[in-house]
């Protein structure tokens, strides 16, 4: 036994590393998944409510942009209005007998934390569990997608960006519904790519990619981005594009979580598929 | 002897600080990130006993491991220099000697003594760091060259630091 003892105290120094290694590797391991449903250690009162203050005090500086942003979103929804739009045909009348259901909702929340530089990339907003955020949710800015919720705690959430390694989005471009997925292969935070479109489709440079509502989370036409280059494959007949974001993950300030109210519904009905 | 205490209380807290307030928003060109706060593991004095700077490594790691959403991965990476720190000494030894309350600074021993000390032990902690971020060799180019570009950034800033905050002897 004292051999022991002394055996380990003549290493400690080894000990005491390899100790503290496990501890580390352990804390990867428990935190780092990507998607799940437990509380995300980062997302915790301490670190957000630092980020909190920072960011009060930094808010100063963003507001000309900020507002510039919210303006010309609101533009945009005014000029979605009924009252912006003139009957331009009188002889025929067409009575549109639709009711509507509401299937998102959207909750405002501000960005208190992100990153851009790391090939997985995590934001962190300042809404939680409290105010209805859940995982999974998916997040947008006013001019094009975010990413997922993959963390609530009581106050905020961690959010994965879509400059991530695990990020699919199932896309389509805009002007002919072709439906392709969308992800990060890392480098410049502005540039994604566009896979999996047949090269028997035609596009060209600055056509809109945006979400194809095929996915539970995201709304049908969230804007992702624009084509920037285009090749096709040798080999499996499908184009490699480059797209640049609309969204500048480096500036993000306001994003709007979304809910989808159906989607226990839809859920449902994708188990219903798989049996 | 306090004040050596104090010195790295304060260096531990405002390096912490800084590097998630602010370094951690600056990546340029997607790849380029500064970690500076392992300054602080560069910079313990001589006499530091072997455990100590573990421990401690373990605790600044942990500390930008809590804000950065990379849960371990900064403290696998800073124990691991901690582990290394002692050998890399032995390895460059200075043609000065090494005297009591001396620190492994520019200060004291000098501009090229330092970036030979500083680049294999941030190199080291970039590898883990980088390698442990992708947890894969799927990409091991692209991650290599991610390393190099950082370390690189990181030497500079760290010796930009050193710089600024210590007048000569």
């Amino acid at each position: 036994m004292r051999q022991l003892f002394r055996f380990l105290f003549k290493y400690y120094f080894f000990f005491l590393f390899v100790l503290l290694e496990v501890f580390a590797f352990i804390m990867i391991a428990n935190n780092n998944y990507y998607q799940g449903g437990r509380m995300l250690n980062t997302a915790n009162q301490l670190t957000g409510s630092i980020y909190q203050s920072y960011n009060n005090i930094f808010d100063y500086f963003n507001l000309k942009e900020t507002n510039r942003q919210l303006a010309a979103e609101n533009a945009l929804l005014h000029a979605q209005n009924e009252n912006s739009y003139v009957k331009i045909t009188n002889k025929l009348f067409k009575v549109q007998d639709t009711t509507y259901k509401q299937q998102y909702q959207y909750v405002d929340a501000k960005v208190i934390s992100s990153s851009t530089g790391k090939r997985n990339n995590y934001l962190m907003l300042n809404k939680g569990f409290e105010q209805g955020v859940r995982n999974d949710m998916a997040v947008v800015s006013p001019i094009g997608i975010v990413g997922i919720v993959n963390g609530v705690s009581n106050n905020f959430c961690s959010v994965m960006s879509l400059l991530h390694s695990e990020m699919k989005i199932t896309a389509k471009i805009k002007k002919n519904n072709y439906l392709g997925t969308v992800v990060w292969e890392g480098g410049s935070y502005k540039t994604g790519t566009l896979l999996d479109i047949p090269s028997h489709v035609v596009i060209s440079k600055g056509d809109t990619v945006i979400t194809s509502g095929h996915s539970l989370d995201f709304p049908e036409g969230i804007p992702i981005g624009t084509v920037s280059y285009f090749k096709i494959n040798q080999g499996d007949n499908t184009y490699k594009i480059n797209i640049t974001f609309f969204t500048d993950y480096k500036k993000l300030d306001y994003v709007y979580i979304v809910r989808n109210l159906f989607k226990e519904e839809q859920l449902k009905m994708k188990g219903v598929q798989h049996e | 002897m306090n004040n050596v205490y104090l010195r790295n209380s304060v260096r531990f807290i405002l390096l912490i600080l800084l590097q998630v307030l602010v370094l951690d928003n600056i990546n340029f060109r997607g790849y380029l990130n500064p970690y500076i706060y392992i300054m602080f593991i560069l910079l313990l004095p001589f006499e530091t006993p072997d455990w100590f700077i573990l421990v401690s490594s373990f605790l600044v790691g942990f500390g930008v491991d809590l804000f950065s959403n990379t849960m371990g991965m900064h403290t696998a990476a800073s124990v691991f220099i901690g582990f290394c720190r002692p050998g890399v000494l032995r390895f460059i030894s200075s043609t000065r000697d090494y005297e009591q309350g001396m620190t492994p600074s520019i200060r004291d021993l000098g501009i090229s003594w330092f970036l030979k000390y500083s680049i294999i032990i941030v190199l080291l902690h970039h590898i883990v760091f980088f390698y442990l971020e992708v947890f894969s060799f799927h990409e091991f180019f692209y991650t290599f060259w991610r390393v190099i570009i950082s370390t690189i950034f990181t030497v500079i800033f760290i010796v930009i630091g050193q710089y600024l905050f210590y007048k000569k002897k």
